[in-house]
C-alpha cells in the first residue's frame, strides 16, 4: 500500500514519484507543483527516478486559493 | 506615472509594484480573482499549498502567471514550526522562490500566531536561505525578534484574518513601525478602505488584503476602493499630517477683522 494524499493506493514494484502525479492527472512537468515523501521533499529533478516504497505517504500539492 | 511608481516598495532588495499585496482566498471564482488583481495594481499575491485536486478544472498557478503577477506561498493551516518549515520547502519547490509568507496558527477559532512556533520557524527558514515574511501579532517586541533573527519583513495583524475589524490597536502598530528597520505589512483584519488608508497613515509600508476584497459585494469595486485607500494613506503619511489638538485653531486670520 502507499498513502497518496491521504487515499490508499496498490502499491507497484518501482512505482516512482511521476507515476503517481499521473495518477493524479498532473503532466510530468508542471508548474506550481511540489511532492513530500515521508515528510520530506522530492526534487522535480528526482521524480522520474526517486521509487515509492509500500508503506510510504505521499503528499503531492499545488497552489490553492489562500490569504 | 503613478503614485506606486514613483514611491516602490523594496523588501528584501525586490522592488514590488504596489503597495497592496492580494491574497487570493475566498474568491467566488478565478474570473473575479482575476478582475481583481488587474484592478487592485498589485504585483504579488499570496497563495496556498494544498492537496492536488484531480477534479479540479482549475490551474490557479496558470491563472497568476496569466495576470503577470509574482506569488508569495504562505505556510496557512500550519500549526508547528516543523509544519511550516517543510511547507515553505514544498513551495520553493513548487513555486521556484525563495520567499514565504510565514504562517504558524496557534488557535482555529482566532486564527492568531502561534509566538514561539513562529520564531524557530522564522529562525530555521532564515538558515535555509528563505527570503521570510511572517505573520504577527501586534506586539512589538515579537516584531523586533523576528526582524533580529533575519526576518526580510514584518505582517501584524490589524485585527484576526477574515474579521474585518479594522486596526484594533494602532497604538501598538505604530509602536513597530517607529522601531522596525524592516518594511512593515499589515496583515489581516482589513475590513474596507480606511482601514487600509489608516495602516499606510500610521506608516506601514503596504498592506495585505484578502477577505476585504474577495467577500466584498462587489470585488472589482472593492479592489479599486482599497487600492484608492492604500495610496491616498501612503500620500497622506508623506505629506506629513497636522498634530491633533483640543481647541480650534482658526484658518482664517483675525487680523483686518471688519468692525461691524
Amino acid at each position: 500500500m502507499i498513502w497518496l494524499n491521504g487515499r490508499e493506493l496498490e502499491g507497484r514494484d518501482g512505482v516512482t514519484v511521476a507515476d503517481l502525479l499521473t495518477e493524479l492527472g498532473v503532466e510530468p512537468q508542471a508548474r506550481g507543483v511540489a511532492v513530500a515523501v515521508d515528510g520530506e521533499v522530492v526534487p522535480r529533478a528526482d521524480w522520474t527516478r526517486r521509487a515509492v516504497e509500500p508503506g510510504a505517504r505521499v503528499e503531492a500539492l499545488t497552489a490553492m486559493q489562500g490569504g | 506615472m503613478t503614485v506606486s511608481a514613483e514611491d516602490p516598495l523594496v523588501v528584501a532588495g525586490r522592488e514590488l509594484r504596489s503597495r497592496l499585496i492580494l491574497g487570493t482566498g475566498g474568491f467566488p471564482r478565478m474570473e473575479t480573482l482575476a478582475e481583481a488583481i488587474r484592478v487592485s495594481g498589485t504585483g504579488l499575491v499570496t497563495v496556498a499549498l494544498r492537496r492536488i485536486d484531480p477534479q479540479s478544472p482549475h490551474s490557479l498557478a496558470d491563472v497568476l502567471q496569466e495576470c503577470g503577477v509574482d506569488v508569495l506561498p504562505n505556510t496557512a493551516g500550519c500549526f508547528t514550526a516543523r509544519d511550516a518549515v517543510l511547507t515553505a520547502g514544498l513551495a520553493r519547490e513548487a513555486f521556484e522562490t525563495d520567499w514565504i509568507k510565514l504562517e504558524v496558527i496557534g488557535d482555529e477559532r482566532t486564527l492568531l500566531p502561534d509566538a514561539t512556533e513562529l520564531l524557530s520557524a522564522a529562525e530555521q527558514l532564515v538558515a535555509q536561505g528563505f527570503t521570510v515574511l511572517p505573520y504577527t501579532t501586534d506586539d512589538p517586541v515579537l516584531a523586533r525578534r523576528l526582524e533580529d533573527v533575519g526576518c526580510a519583513a514584518v505582517m501584524p495583524l490589524g485585527s484576526p484574518i477574515g474579521s474585518g475589524m479594522g486596526i484594533r490597536n494602532a497604538y501598538n502598530l505604530q509602536l513597530i513601525v517607529e522601531r522596525a528597520g524592516v518594511p512593515v505589512i499589515l496583515d489581516a483584519g482589513v475590513g474596507t478602505a480606511s482601514d487600509a488608508a489608516l495602516a499606510m497613515e500610521l506608516g506601514c509600508d503596504a498592506v495585505l488584503c484578502a477577505s476585504a476584497i474577495s467577500r466584498a459585494e462587489d470585488p472589482r469595486a472593492m479592489a479599486r476602493a482599497i487600492r484608492a485607500g492604500v495610496e491616498g494613506g501612503r500620500l497622506a503619511r508623506l505629506a506629513g499630517r497636522i498634530p491633533r489638538r483640543l481647541h480650534a485653531e482658526a484658518s482664517s486670520s483675525f487680523e483686518g477683522l471688519a468692525e461691524l
